[in-house]
């Protein structure tokens, strides 16, 4: 890849992504409330379908983020000791586990949003294009699968090494482009679609990650407001 | 003790028509909207009958309200928080929209537009979520109205459970009555306590059960909670919305719109002072038939000093107890024991309650059929064509005493007020049998046969005042426009603005080929001076 392009993608890209992520979501907060909602279609669907789709879906794609977060962003693994090549088993078993898992859930899910006409009917442009952009990206992750086993039998985790220096780099502010410049073209795309998912993310349903309900688990169960002042 | 009001309704079912009026006009008001199409925030059911949504009182099927678990605390039905959260992505118990109905419009258009042909042309129904065609309508929220459909569907109604199959049979050409349905406003509510991300709540001032929309997150789980199925998810928001009580017209001193437009005056509206420490004591009671007594007794009499005192204390102001006092509500719920809360059993603590229905049975004492009472017109309990089990399951979760007092007291009013008319004779015994005295039996005729409007709604107006730091500081700004930062509408969005539009596309025909209503029309087109 020429290296301009290849700063530009990958030095420059990023913050823009991140810039719109952060500042989009918290001005949509700050503005759109009444728009801050995970849109669920469930009402419109068929329970027992949904039952599957939306789960498989959901539990497949957090664990494969959890899985760049952790592999990649933390330093879990050297802290535990693990060697690299067994880090590198596990990013890959794991991975593709739940990628297929999310894969399912997704091709469900579209189609579903595809056939059903009254989910079709419901749907806003930014819902379909929001789940085909996340599939995309995940049917590229799964294919960068198939670089990565090769290397991977022959011990060679060299590419893990080169993302985790990239990624660190960046969440740093240290960006270093340069690194990436001979990956294979496949795992540069699937990082670019990845990126450009938080760019979008503001502007879709997406936001409802923002409001996991978490303080559910501590609040009381009845809740009194009071309109008057004093 | 903690004194609260509570804005609460009582529907006399012995005089409800079923003509729907409260529906339509709450539609109108409320849910005429993309999006809530299908939402009733008052609807009105036949019984007995499965209703809308389908079975919704059958909570083994839909896990609704709330249940005693075995260290006899409440738990919510569905399941705790951790089981809640664990089934955010798909929520096991929410009902399909099929459960309420597909709502749908017809092709009015067709029948303008239809080109020349043999046959009349027809309007088909068309689905206001998808805007096709729709081949079959296969229920609504008045599905079985004047006993619709068929019996062997009507009778998989729950409350027929501990009544004899072979009565129920006969049931089939004697009895319906009609059920109208609101939110219940809960003193202790499940999809309050089931919202994940605690937008629903209860006001403190009048006890209206409200949903926020701005913090609303589209989780669902208030829909599956609430074991009477009034809080409705809203497609095209992603948000929920329930029955908000009428409250801009609560606030401002009038009833709500559905007992307003009431045709047979049965509806009543006021203010009730309970105890609010006392609302987890009545909820979490181990027998069910027990709940409604305990739930009776949290409410306090507005006519005692102390409860006064207290009310003051905890800030009701002057002219709220002065409302409770006057309230139909205590009346008829407290003072003649006729009203009752829809299935106790759900735990839920309802505030909305029913005076139970006799049924038509005149004629069939004309016939000689039927066993009456000592003046020898009106009927026996025992023979009235409802069966007392039946009400029982409805209202007390099975208890048929408070039910059979109620029935009891309605026919003795009745059999008073008959002789007084047409045999010229006061008949204290009759009364006296069931426990009412002269001025009782007075007062109940005037507020349950005469029922004029100003003693079916004793509404007092919010104090606003209260709820501003200084009134002062907000003259001269209040009022709707888009520059007001007050009325909280603001000019400026980045994201879209949601859609108005219809489903429905040949609604547009229909306006574009008329003149008549399309105000950009010919005929409405001003010309110049």
């Amino acid at each position: 890849m020429n290296p301009t392009w290849n700063s530009i993608f990958f030095g420059v890209y990023p913050y823009l992504a991140g810039t719109v992520f952060l500042v989009g979501s918290i001005l949509r907060y700050e503005f759109d409330q009444a728009g801050w909602t995970t849109y669920s279609t469930q009402l419109l669907a068929s329970r027992r379908y949904m039952m599957w789709a939306s789960n498989l879906w959901h539990i497949g794609i957090l664990f494969v983020f959890a899985g760049h977060f952790i592999g990649m962003l933390t330093p879990i693994f050297e802290w535990l000791h693990v060697p690299d090549v067994t880090h590198q088993w596990i990013a890959f078993s794991a991975g593709t586990t739940f990628g297929v898992v999310a894969m399912i859930g997704g091709v469900m899910l579209l189609l579903r949003r595809y056939v059903d006409p009254s989910v079709r009917a419901a749907g806003r442009f930014s819902d379909m294009l929001i789940l085909v952009w996340l599939l995309v990206t995940l049917g590229l992750g799964l294919g960068t699968q198939a670089i990565t086993l090769p290397e991977l039998l022959r011990g060679n985790v060299v590419n893990m090494h080169i993302f985790r220096m990239y990624l660190e780099g960046l969440v740093t502010f240290r960006p270093d482009p340069a690194l990436l410049i001979h990956l294979p073209v496949l795992y540069k795309v699937h990082m670019l679609f990845g990126m450009t998912v938080f760019l979008l993310f503001p502007f879709t349903r997406l936001v409802h990650i923002w409001t996991v309900p978490l303080n559910y688990l501590v609040r009381r169960y009845e809740i009194v407001r009071a309109r008057r002042t004093a | 003790m903690k004194v609260r009001a509570q804005f609460a309704l009582i529907f006399n079912l012995d005089k409800c028509i079923g003509c729907h009026t409260c529906s339509v006009t709450c539609k109108n008001t409320w849910t005429s909207r993309k999006g809530v199409e299908y939402a009733w925030f008052n609807n009105v059911e036949t019984k007995p009958g499965i209703g809308y949504p389908q079975n919704w009182e059958d909570q083994v099927q839909w896990s609704g309200g709330w249940a005693r678990n075995k260290n006899g605390k409440l738990t919510l039905r569905q399941g705790g928080r951790l089981a809640e959260l664990i089934r955010i992505f798909a929520n096991p118990a929410l009902p399909e929209i099929r459960d309420y109905y597909e709502p749908f419009t017809f092709d009015y258009a067709h029948l303008i537009n239809a080109p020349e042909s043999e046959a009349t042309p027809t309007a088909r129904p068309v689905s206001q979520v998808s805007g096709r065609i729709m081949e079959k309508i296969a229920w609504g929220p008045n599905w079985e109205d004047e006993q619709g459909g068929s019996f062997d569907q009507r009778s998989r109604d729950s409350n027929f459970r501990g009544i004899d199959a072979r009565i129920y049979k006969g049931f089939k050409e004697t009895f319906h009555f009609y059920l109208p349905r609101i939110c219940n406003h809960c003193l202790n509510p499940a999809c309050v306590a089931a919202c994940p991300s605690a937008a629903i709540y209860k006001r403190e001032e009048d006890g209206l059960v409200l949903v926020d929309q701005d913090r609303c997150r589209g989780w669902r789980f208030c829909i599956s909670a609430c074991p009477y199925k009034k809080v409705y998810f809203n497609w095209e928001s992603g948000k929920s919305e329930k029955c908000i009580g009428c409250y801009p017209r609560v606030e401002s001193g009038m009833p709500t719109i559905c007992s307003e437009t009431c045709v047979g005056k049965i509806r009543y509206n006021g203010i009730i002072l309970y105890d609010a420490d006392r609302i987890s004591e009545a909820a979490v009671m181990e027998g069910e038939k027990d709940i409604y007594e305990k739930h009776l007794s949290m409410f306090l009499d507005p006519n005692d000093p102390e409860v006064i005192e207290q009310a003051v204390k905890d800030g009701i102001p002057n002219d709220w107890i002065d409302a409770a006092q006057r309230s139909p509500i205590y009346k008829i719920a407290v003072d003649w024991r006729l009203a009752l809360p829809l299935h106790p059993e759900f735990r839920t603590l309802p505030m909305v309650w029913y005076v139970p229905p006799m049924s038509p049975i005149q004629s069939e004492i004309d016939q000689g059929s039927l066993p009456t009472q000592a003046d020898g017109v009106l009927p026996d309990l025992s023979a009235l064509r409802i069966p007392v089990r039946y009400l029982a399951n409805l209202l007390t979760a099975g208890d048929e005493k408070p039910v059979r007092l109620a029935l009891r007291r309605l026919l003795a009013l009745r059999s008073y007020e008959r002789m007084k008319a047409v045999e010229k004779r006061v008949d204290l015994k009759v009364l006296e049998e069931v426990g009412l005295s002269e001025e009782q039996a007075a007062e109940m005729y005037r507020y349950l046969a005469i029922a004029k409007y100003e003693d079916r709604f004793v509404v007092p107006t919010s104090h606003v005042e209260n709820s501003l730091e200084s009134a002062y500081a907000y003259q001269g700004e209040n009022g709707f426009s888009f520059d007001n930062p007050k009325t909280g509408v603001s000019k400026a969005s980045l994201f879209p603005k949601r859609r108005t539009g219809t489903a429905v596309e040949n609604e547009e025909a229909v306006s574009g080929s008329s003149n008549m209503s399309s105000p950009s029309g010919a005929i409405f087109r001003k010309k110049p001076l």
